[in-house]
């Protein structure tokens, strides 16, 4: 399979963003709209072209999908280690550039409508294709120094979006505090790098991952406090990925993020960038699998089943959609995490893997889709809160039915996308960790009690007044919408197992009817509770919020975990190290250099003095020099 | 040689000669007067070189040679000093020691 062409899918929108960044002030904002979209085209039709390729026509060699690898060196450390660019196609890399491909494309085109009349609709359109370019780079890497670069790639293109409206204050702490969150779990990736540099030899996937080869096969040999060093690295490497994936307790920065433009959103905070932690972890996935058998594993499945219940607690006491949609992303991601947690490696016992990529797929589909709507919704009523919005369904019939397909696809009622792959990662967790099916059926029910909430309380219930009436957003906005749509009800029907399995062999996968029973029923009862509560305005909801009392103040605050940090960082950071190393460096770095300063200039001014400019007084010190100079050699010659 | 002076006398002349000049160089508070010091210390010098070379070497001439080359040098370098005073005065209307301070910015 000749995969050279592959390399143009993310270099069309880096030639897009140098292209409309360099010449953001000259091009008219309609033709930048439509230059960012054609670019993101031709590489959503590489994409898809890749994908029908490799699935379907010749990745399949003797029924194992084979990883095809296209390097050179960049730079070389010793005979072994050396880091290399270039492009690495295997299941996984093909899924995510259909996911990224996708959902930038539709958020391309939707943004032509929601942006209309921005003062920097062409730096907004730079913007998401250096974010569309970071992605596939990241995605494509073929070791782990690369997916590093890109990593910080993404991370910046999403510093930019958030503090894109960057005359607003809150904006500006948001983009702030997204970068520095992430960049303090990128301090443990980095780490996670270098400590598998030293005692691997090598950052080359195909090496790491190889379920014979020297690295897995000897993760015993060193260990670090009663751990395999591997296991530490893994660990660590674990720790980047919850920072971009907003695990808890890195996740402190989603719900903030949503101040960017509700695209950005959409695509970085919803779809893509949020799930390369995910996808970190499953490019390692024989390593975490075989390294100490399963002992990092074992880690990103708790961490992922707490976030996951964590958030969508949270998420049920929120009042802006955003950020009810922000912490359902993090809940999610949180599912796709335990997923990969309980996931075993040969043939069936694989579903986890599969069940976790098949959920990423889907989950991109329908949460960017919720994110649109949400994004048409604001655009018709101005305003992000759920006490502002009642009764859309007459206005605005296509975010209607496009939103309630998305809502009930992450709810997991059948046919619709999130079913099929919710129900996969029920199983897996039903296999191999009880305690974690139980948190995930209960995540399951919450999340369609909460996603419910939020769509009776947007599009039924009484009509608000509205500062003019909303209207249904323009062909430009729906368009992605009905698109997407469509994609959360067939998505669904891929045949993920026979595509996407950790031993690239492909199984059959069947429908275990008594456990998609039970995560039927547990979504229709929160659908129901939902109903209920919220269909029509009424005192119930208030009346529980009371009787939860504390608890619920607690959730609506997220659990103070912004207060937390603020006071680990003001109060302990800054006061007990900062502060310390401040003075240290204000009176003793800085006196020594004044000190020497200092005394130069004072012994100056004392000597001037010398310096008269009367030559008289240079000739009388000359003269007196003679003179002594004359004694001493009389004194020394006549003895 | 010359007769009922002895070679100590002479230069015990020249010696205080020497010195006038040196504390003239070093006192006075008028440019001229300086210069005027310097050929003092100069004539000082002269002289010296003279009498030594008659009472050392009295069949040569070349010490009486090298002062009057010291005297050349030493008109030549006079123009050259009082013109340097001139164009002094013209900037500065004044030929007063401590005027000249300002030099040495």
């Amino acid at each position: 399979m000749n995969i050279s062409y592959i390399v143009l899918i993310p270099l069309i929108p880096l030639a897009v963003f140098l292209l409309l960044g360099l010449n953001s002030k000259k091009i008219k904002p309609t033709i930048s709209g439509y230059i960012g979209v054609l670019g993101l085209s031709i590489s959503a039709v590489l994409s898809y072209y890749t994908a029908y390729k490799y699935f379907f026509v010749s990745g399949k060699v003797d029924g194992v999908y084979q990883t095809i690898v296209n390097k050179s060196v960049w730079m070389n450390f010793t005979e072994t280690l050396h880091i290399d660019m270039g492009i690495l196609i295997d299941p996984i890399s093909v899924m995510m550039l259909v996911v990224v491909s996708t959902v930038s494309l539709m958020v391309n085109i939707y943004s032509r409508g929601y942006m209309k009349g921005d003062d920097g609709y062409t730096r907004f359109f730079s913007y998401l294709s250096l974010f569309t370019f970071s992605m596939y780079g990241l995605v494509l890497a073929t070791n782990l120094f690369q997916i590093y670069i890109f990593w910080e790639l993404v991370g910046v293109s999403s510093f930019l979006l958030i503090g894109y409206y960057y005359t607003k204050p809150s904006a500006v702490s948001a983009a702030k505090k997204a970068f520095i969150v992430t960049r303090f779990a990128d301090l443990g990736f980095l780490i996670g790098i270098l400590i598998m540099g030293y005692f691997t030899g090598t950052y080359d996937f195909e090496t790491l991952n190889n379920p014979e080869g020297s690295v897995i096969l000897n993760w015993a040999s060193t260990s670090f406090m009663g751990l395999s060093v591997i296991t530490w690295a893994l660990i660590l490497i674990f720790i980047g990925g919850a920072g971009k994936s907003a695990m808890f307790p890195l996740h402190i920065w989603l719900p903030d993020a949503m101040e960017g433009p509700t695209p950005v959103s959409a695509l970085i905070h919803a779809a893509t960038m949020v799930v390369a932690g995910v996808y970190l972890v499953a490019r390692l996935f024989p390593m975490f699998y075989f390294v100490e058998h399963g002992f990092a594993l074992n880690v990103v499945a708790y961490v992922g089943a707490f976030s996951a219940l964590f958030a969508a607690i949270i998420a049920i006491t929120q009042t802006d959609i955003k950020r009810v949609l922000a912490f359902s992303t993090m809940s999610q991601l949180g599912y796709m995490m335990l997923a990969l947690g309980v996931s075993g490696y040969d043939g069936h016992e694989g579903v986890g893997y599969m069940a976790s990529m098949f959920h990423l797929f889907t989950h991109a589909m329908f949460k960017a889709l919720l994110f649109l709507g949400a994004g048409s919704v604001i655009h018709a009523v101005h305003s992000n809160y759920l006490k502002d919005m009642g009764g859309l369904r007459k206005h605005m019939p296509i975010t209607n039915i496009t939103f309630l397909i998305a809502a009930l696809a992450i709810a997991g009622v059948p046919p619709f996308a999130g079913f099929w792959s919710k129900d996969e990662i029920l199983v897996a967790a039903f296999e191999h960790n009880k305690l974690i099916y139980y948190v995930g059926v209960f995540v399951a029910g919450l999340t369609a009690f909460y996603m419910f909430r939020i769509y009776f309380g947007i599009f039924w219930g009484k009509d608000k007044t509205y500062e003019h009436p909303p209207h249904e957003s323009p062909l430009s906005m729906t368009l992605p919408l009905m698109v997407l749509a469509l994609l959360s009800i067939v998505g669904g029907f891929i045949p993920f197992s026979e595509l996407i399995t950790p031993d690239k062999l492909g199984f059959e996968a069947h429908l275990n009817y008594p456990l998609a029973a039970i995560a039927i029923s547990v979504g229709v009862i929160g659908i129901a509770l939902a109903w209920v509560f919220y269909k029509k305005e009424n005192s119930l909801s208030d009346k529980y919020a009371t009787a939860f009392g504390p608890f619920y103040k607690w959730a609506s605050d997220k659990f103070y975990f912004d207060e937390i940090y603020l006071f680990v960082t003001k109060k302990i950071l800054f006061n007990g190290i900062s502060r310390p190393f401040a003075w240290f460096d204000r009176n003793v770095v800085d006196g020594t250099m004044n000190l020497i300063g200092n005394s130069t200039v004072k012994t100056a001014n004392k000597i001037k003095g010398l310096q008269s400019g009367k030559f008289q007084d240079y000739a009388f010190s000359f003269a007196m020099g003679a003179v002594v100079i004359a004694i001493v050699f009389i004194y020394l010659w006549t003895n | 040689m010359i007769a009922g002076i002895s070679i100590y006398e002479i230069l015990t002349v020249t010696s205080i000669l020497f010195f006038i000049g040196i504390y003239g160089f070093i006192t006075r508070k008028n440019l001229i007067s300086v210069l005027i010091s310097i050929e003092l210390i100069l004539n000082a010098s002269v002289v010296n070189f003279v009498v030594i070379n008659k009472y050392l070497y009295p069949d040569m001439l070349q010490g009486v040679i090298f002062s009057i080359f010291i005297i050349a040098v030493a008109a030549a370098e006079t123009a050259l000093a009082v013109s340097i005073i001139i164009n002094l005065y013209r900037q500065i209307s004044s030929v007063e020691v401590k005027d000249t301070e300002i030099m040495k910015y």
